[in-house]
């Protein structure tokens, strides 16, 4: 059952749920967090309007830098505007941007450690249509490995707005994942969001749980039906949301490892380096026990519906529950 | 003022060639480094560092200063001498650089030494954090002047000309670039490895106010400066034509100087050379 003590949205299984993309959850969070700050400056690289980033701009003028098509010139300017005092959010899609400037990202932001907040919208497989070229798959790896760097997957728009407002007063350099389209809306307002802490958004009716999931991203949505799916089964599933995935929620980790002896771990990104990843770095060496891991296998997407897309790279909720019903074979 | 006198200019010369001396001292120290560039370089540093940076060695970081973004990072020996000579930390201090746990890192971090405004070395990226800089004191009204120091070398990186372009459009006259055109990069003559011509004349077309000094004259890169200061409407760049090794005449305008730390010989050698210069 969903784990009402957060107060996630209970028509989350309605099949008329709320569908709102993570970017527009962050253009919003953006807005407010210019409002509350006078110090945040915004960057873009002539992609404003896909990522949301145009709501400030049209608010604050004198306080938005359009750059061009010029990711890496859009990552070190901010690191110079973030040395004078300043919180800059740079905004691209994250193929371009942690992508393309990666190494900028590394030298003068996260060396320097300044406060650049790096955000990147059409992440993941569910890009869709625009293809393989378009879909990040490896961002959450090349981010999660460089020092000072935090990590942030909302799940939702709700989320989003709410990562967006927290990391705006932190110091550190940060990466926000977002999605392109239109997901289910997950939290509610009342679903608490701190950086670094994970929270189980579904759990057993009664008892102890027989595996625990791992989620992170919109993708959650698809390990929360799966849950749904399996609890009719009278199988008992915990699921946890992952949306920080650096610093790493190892407490909530590994006490789900303790309670279940089997994980699940879903993301829509490379199985190598990613999400999955982290965690089982982390139960390897605290507390290991069998680990699946739902992921991109190593391979390129393609063009399709984000629908056509979960199913072929197996990513949908029917690969979760199958991935579950293997681990409980493997489980000692 | 809009020109030196005789006697600053003696003055920052006698500095200048004290940057030189510890620059060769910490390089032998160091048993590596890049003497070439950082030599070249030393009259420019003494004339920031000793007469027009708005600064305060015993305050360092006070809001009000005025920001030095040195780009190409291996020329930190010249960064850190000046610095040194400047008051912000102890002379003795240079002996450390590349030396674990130094405040004098190989390339300049931050983090070790947070008198410097930014870590540096991997080429083409201090344009774009000194157009940051630029960007952040017009809208928040400051009076600061932004100097970026670039290697010629580094003008084959895409990076550098993205941000040549926004500090155009952004039109930040309160950014002044000074290039050391010393033609020289670690594996040859810029002409042949990348040919990058009159970089002047390419400033100028992307809508700079674009000025040649010889860069080891202390009077002309004083004026260019002082008329770039005065310049309003747009960025400005110096292209300091400098003899890389200068002071050491067996070094000068030779490539294999760029990044080979000198023995004891060919540091007493030097040292005594510029001795002689100023006894």
């Amino acid at each position: 059952m969903l784990n009402q003590s957060i107060k996630i949205n209970t028509k989350i299984f309605n099949d008329d749920v709320e569908k709102i993309s993570s970017r527009d959850g962050f253009g919003s969070g953006l807005l407010q967090a210019g409002y509350d700050n006078e110090n945040i400056v915004v960057l873009s690289a002539d992609l404003s309007e896909s990522t949301k980033a145009n709501l400030f701009a049209e608010r604050y003028p004198k306080r938005y830098i359009e750059v061009g098509v010029a990711e890496q010139n859009l990552a070190t300017v901010a690191s110079g505007i973030a040395a004078m005092g300043k919180i800059p959010f740079i905004t691209s899609y994250a193929m371009f941007s942690p992508g393309r400037n990666w190494e900028q990202i590394r030298t003068s932001i996260c060396y320097n450690n300044q406060p650049v907040k790096i955000v990147g919208s059409h992440a993941g497989l569910s890009v869709g249509p625009d293809g393989g070229s378009h879909q990040a798959l490896e961002d959450i790896a090349i981010t999660r490995v460089i020092p000072n760097m935090v990590v942030i997957s909302p799940c939702d728009s709700i989320e989003a707005k709410k990562a967006t407002i927290a990391c705006s007063n932190t110091k550190n350099p940060t990466y926000i994942r977002l999605a392109r389209n239109n997901t289910p809306t997950i939290t509610t307002e009342e679903t608490p969001f701190e950086i670094g802490k994970a929270h189980l958004y579904f759990v057993p009716e009664i008892g102890l749980a027989h595996v625990g999931i791992i989620a992170t991203g919109p993708i959650l949505y698809n390990a929360i039906i799966a849950a749904h799916e399996l609890e009719k089964k009278g199988i008992k599933v915990k699921v946890l949301n992952l949306s920080t995935i650096k610093p790493l929620d190892t407490e909530s980790i590994i006490s789900l490892a303790k309670e279940t002896k089997a994980i699940v771990t879903v993301e829509d990104h490379q199985i190598t380096g990613g999400m999955g990843s982290a965690v089982a770095e982390c139960l390897a060496q605290n507390y290991p026990v069998p680990i699946e891991l739902v992921g991109v296998k190593d391979v390129f997407g393609q063009s399709g519906t984000p629908l056509e897309l979960e199913k072929y790279y197996e990513i949908d909720t029917s690969h979760i529950i199958e991935k579950v019903e293997k681990i409980l074979k493997r489980k000692i | 003022m809009d020109t030196l006198n005789d006697e600053k200019i003696k003055e920052l010369k006698i500095i200048a060639n004290k940057i030189r001396k510890s620059i060769i001292e910490m390089l032998f120290k160091a048993g590596s480094g890049h003497p070439a560039g950082a030599l070249g370089m030393a009259d420019i540093f003494a004339l920031l560092y000793f007469h027009v940076l708005r600064h305060d060695p015993k305050n360092p970081l006070w809001e009000g200063r005025d920001r030095l973004v040195l780009s190409n990072g291996h020329i930190c020996p010249v960064l850190y001498a000046s610095m040194a000579h400047a008051g912000y930390f102890p002379l003795e201090e240079l002996e450390t650089l590349r030396k674990f746990g130094s405040r004098l890192q190989g390339h300049p971090h931050r983090e070790f030494m947070p008198w410097v405004e930014n870590s540096s070395g991997p080429l083409g990226l201090g344009l774009s954090q000194a157009v940051g800089m630029a960007i952040a004191d017009r809208i928040y009204a400051g009076d600061k002047t932004i100097y970026a120091l670039l290697s010629d070398g580094e003008h084959d990186e895409g990076n550098t000309w993205e941000a040549v372009m926004l500090a155009s459009k952004e039109k930040l006259s309160n950014l002044i670039v000074i290039v050391d055109r010393n033609n020289i990069q670690i594996s040859g003559n810029t002409e042949q490895i990348m040919p990058l011509g009159d970089m002047s004349e390419k400033y100028k077309s992307f809508g700079w106010f674009s000025q040649n000094v010889d860069g080891n004259d202390l009077q002309e890169i004083y004026k260019a400066i002082y008329k770039a200061k005065n310049h309003k409407g747009g960025p400005s760049v110096i292209i300091a034509n400098t003899v890389p090794g200068k002071g050491v005449k067996e070094w000068e305008n030779d490539y294999k100087w760029h990044g080979k730390a000198p023995n004891i010989n060919e540091a007493d050698m030097a040292l005594n050379e510029l001795d002689s210069l100023y006894a």
